[in-house]
């Protein structure tokens, strides 16, 4: 449909929109980890703030690498809004999650292998707008399975260098 | 001990609609808080500041916002006439189909309500390949969520009834008969299932209000 990915294949079957996938297999591996709470209430706040994340994050990334002049400035502004709004949905929890890695932080971490390439291309510090939310993410990359698995920065940063060529 | 449920929403909200259909569905008792987006409550922007949208609903003092997310919500709460299949594969396609409504669907059909010309033609041409997707996922089904209306039926439903009135005020039929037979007869069952029939809002009012966002939208595109 969408022709693109992640698309998850379990027992020859095809699941796809990666918030829907990290679900499927919330559910299916249920014994191990659950990344979301049992209780309905807490279930519709993580599944909103992921949605949020999806909604705002990577357009709102995409217009502070790529832009320029004042469309460039009005994205930082809008993307340090975004990263402060996710700084006060998580308080003094150590994850979105609470003491474990939920939803939220499953659906926001990939974000942050972005900020080396927006912070080049914007010309700013995050750390210097948004340290809690900088110190967030250096507790999810002390997690092996996260910090294994996010893409290397400088590539992005490559990337989107190349794309910026074209 | 009666739960406190409360809806806020308007008369012609696609998405809010959802929420009516699934509270009734259920058989919740909720009292409906009437919003004028063009001058909206503080309670309204205090439940939602991220959207200041509608609906919100509010269950024992709790807010829970976006349509979908709220779906899910009432769901999980309320569990008998359950909107979901168990299967978790079962229930990952249906999510799947209902963001598909939203994401691409919904954002066609309204590029082609609001817009005209050239644009107009592509975006119906747009429309139509998605709604391809949705004549096939139908097919030999009597609802999107089986032999009962789920989830992705009501996150859908806005075109059973809203598409109707687009159409008419731009005077091109996108769902039609030959192309999506499926579809067509989904509509119609859909519109004059119980319950969901009882809710659908004033088509004449419905005509009024789309025919004046139309004509601003173009309005606010034509050349000067």
């Amino acid at each position: 449909i969408h022709k693109k990915i992640p698309v998850l294949i379990h027992n020859g079957k095809p699941i796809c929109e990666s918030l829907i996938i990290v679900e499927y297999i919330d559910e299916v591996w249920h014994n191990k980890s659950p990344l979301l709470p049992s209780d309905p209430y807490q279930r519709s706040q993580a599944r909103f703030w992921a949605d949020y994340v999806d909604k705002k994050a990577y357009s709102t990334g995409k217009r502070v690498w790529s832009g320029k002049g004042e469309d460039q400035e009005a994205a930082k502004k809008e993307l340090t809004e975004f990263l402060k709004t996710m700084e006060g949905e998580l308080g003094e929890k150590r994850f979105f999650g609470g003491d474990t890695i939920g939803f939220v932080d499953v659906a926001l971490v990939p974000f942050t292998s972005w900020f080396h390439t927006f912070e080049n291309f914007g010309q700013f510090s995050i750390e210097a707008e948004c340290p809690k939310f900088i110190a967030w993410a250096k507790r999810c990359l002390e997690k092996e399975s996260m910090a294994k698995s996010l893409p290397d920065p400088e590539n992005i940063y490559g990337y989107a260098l190349g794309l910026k060529k074209k | 001990m009666a739960e406190k449920v409360k809806l806020f929403n308007t008369w012609s909200s696609r998405f809010g609609l959802r929420i009516v259909w699934a509270l009734k569905l259920k058989g919740v008792e909720y009292d409906s808080i009437n919003e004028d987006l063009s001058n909206k409550s503080p309670l309204l922007l205090q439940y939602n500041p991220i959207y200041k949208k509608v609906p919100v609903l509010l269950h024992n003092g709790k807010p829970t916002s976006e349509s979908l997310v709220i779906l899910e919500y009432i769901d999980e709460t309320w569990k008998h006439n359950p909107l979901l299949p168990e299967d978790p594969y079962e229930k990952a396609t249906a999510r799947f189909w209902a963001k598909f409504g939203d994401d691409k669907v919904m954002s066609s059909i309204w590029s082609a309500f609001t817009n005209e010309g050239k644009e107009q033609e592509d975006a119906i041409g747009q429309a139509i390949e998605n709604l391809n997707f949705l004549e096939e996922q139908l097919k030999g089904k009597k609802f999107f969520g089986g032999e009962k209306i789920g989830l992705t039926d009501l996150a859908l439903g806005w075109l059973a009834n809203l598409v109707r009135v687009f159409e008419e005020i731009i005077g091109v039929k996108i769902i039609d008969h030959e192309r999506f037979p499926s579809l067509l007869a989904w509509t119609q069952e859909f519109a004059e299932a119980p319950i969901i029939k009882e809710s659908w809002p004033p088509h004449d009012k419905l005509i009024v209000k789309f025919q004046a966002i139309r004509d601003a939208h173009l309005a606010a595109t034509r050349p000067k």
